[in-house]
């Protein structure tokens, strides 16, 4: 599942496709990024509400949806501004950032951008805090070399996830556009 | 500041297949480079253009401001004796030496003596935790200690620029991190820039940066830093 923090983000870049109502983004949420763990009505509607009062997205007329959902909801300059900062911008090389960098590929392809030129990204920051902790390891004790070598397996993992999903971009991007 | 080492639009295709299209690098002196990229998109292709190995079908390549790819077999050969070291997966130790003899082996193809280009040989192996293992021969080495010998046969002869390609990806992690460590700490102490070829992003964070290889392209920044 997408972490918590990146909920909103992941919802204003799906309202980046198109306008949709919440029902609409609660199924592709879940399609997308639930993997088994469905985001609840109440957060959809009230991560949405927050997002409107912030000026990221304006409620569009009321459209006669399919269900009692009728509000549509469509994302601002802000907004847009904000899915691309997010998306251009690496994220901290922690361990554990599957998920994240998951979301941010797959809105990435779904909105056409650079999904390849975002994974360089990340790339070059995990590279960068590797060697970090490499230099720790070098000039460090041995504990500091043991501590920094859990960080480094952790993000030599992502890395290899980062490297497999980026000779896979072509077949994720077909799958997320059809 | 002149790079040490520079590729300009370098092409180079084996037959009809494309290894290099059109790759862009530059390295400072001194400078630690890591070079990455999937399997097949030309990283070592480029290593070997680099030191004067290989010579591409267009463009060019530079070393410390003198282009080399117009240079004759001889005169690159010469280059690289005398001013490159070479790292390579499989050690590639001459077996029938002893590991003093492999470290020397560069020296005295430069017409240094055997006397001293043995004892010089000796500070290696000292330099490099291999005491009282320069009588032995490659086979009687462990993988970590025979890597640990074709570094020092790299270093001896005080190159400029010491290429390794793949040196760490027939050890384990262990091995290959104390080959990365003694290679960054003796190039750093002697200047000597590093080029070093690796899939292995543990490898390539002893590096000073990397440079990303892809369908024969180089999708990092050019440099220098």
């Amino acid at each position: 599942m997408v972490l918590r923090m990146s909920v909103p983000l992941t919802l204003l870049g799906l309202l980046e496709r198109e306008p949709s109502h919440g029902y609409d983004l609660k199924r592709d949420y879940d399609t997308y990024f639930g993997r088994g763990k469905s985001l609840p009505f109440g957060q959809v509607y009230s991560t949405l509400a927050r997002l409107a009062r912030d000026g990221k997205v304006v409620m569009d007329e009321v459209a006669a949806g399919a269900g009692p959902d009728r509000k549509r909801y469509v994302i601002t300059d802000a907004g847009a501004t904000e899915v691309n900062t997010w998306l251009t911008e690496p994220v901290p090389a922690e361990p554990h950032l599957q998920s994240v960098l998951f979301a941010k590929v797959v809105l990435a392809l779904m909105l056409d951008r650079p999904a390849e030129e975002y994974l360089d990204t990340q790339r070059r920051a995990h590279l960068a805090r590797m060697r970090e902790l490499t230099e720790i390891k070098r000039t460090g004790g041995l504990v500091d070399g043991l501590l920094a070598d859990h960080g480094l397996f952790h993000l030599e993992a992502d890395l290899r996830w980062i490297d497999t999903t980026a000779a896979r971009l072509d077949a994720l991007r077909e799958q997320v556009r059809s | 500041m002149t790079a040490m080492l520079r590729a300009a639009g370098v092409s180079l295709s084996f037959g009809d297949t494309p290894a290099l299209r059109g790759a862009d690098v530059a390295v400072d002196e001194g400078e630690i480079v890591a070079v990455m990229g999937p399997s097949g998109s030309g990283k070592s292709t480029l290593l070997h253009c680099l030191a004067g190995i290989l010579v591409p079908d267009s463009g060019e390549i530079h070393v410390d401001g003198h282009r080399i790819d117009t240079l004759g077999e001889a005169a690159r050969s010469a280059l690289r004796r005398e001013r490159f070291g070479f790292v390579f997966q499989f050690g590639q130790l001459v077996p029938e030496l002893t590991a003093a003899e492999n470290i020397a082996l560069p020296l005295l193809l430069s017409g240094v003596r055997r006397a001293p280009a043995l004892s010089r040989a000796e500070g290696w192996l000292s330099r490099l935790g291999l005491d009282g293992l320069g009588g032995r021969r490659s086979g009687e080495l462990s993988g970590g200690q025979a890597q640990r010998v074709a570094l020092a046969r790299a270093l001896a002869g005080s190159p400029r620029v010491v290429f390794a390609d793949e040196p760490t990806g027939s050890l384990d992690s262990l091995a290959g991190e104390q080959v990365m460590d003694l290679l960054v700490g003796a190039a750093r102490e002697q200047g000597t820039t590093v080029v070093v070829v690796t899939h292995d992003a543990r490898v390539a964070a002893y590096a000073d940066r990397e440079i990303m290889v892809r369908d024969g392209r180089v999708t990092t920044p050019v440099g220098t830093s």
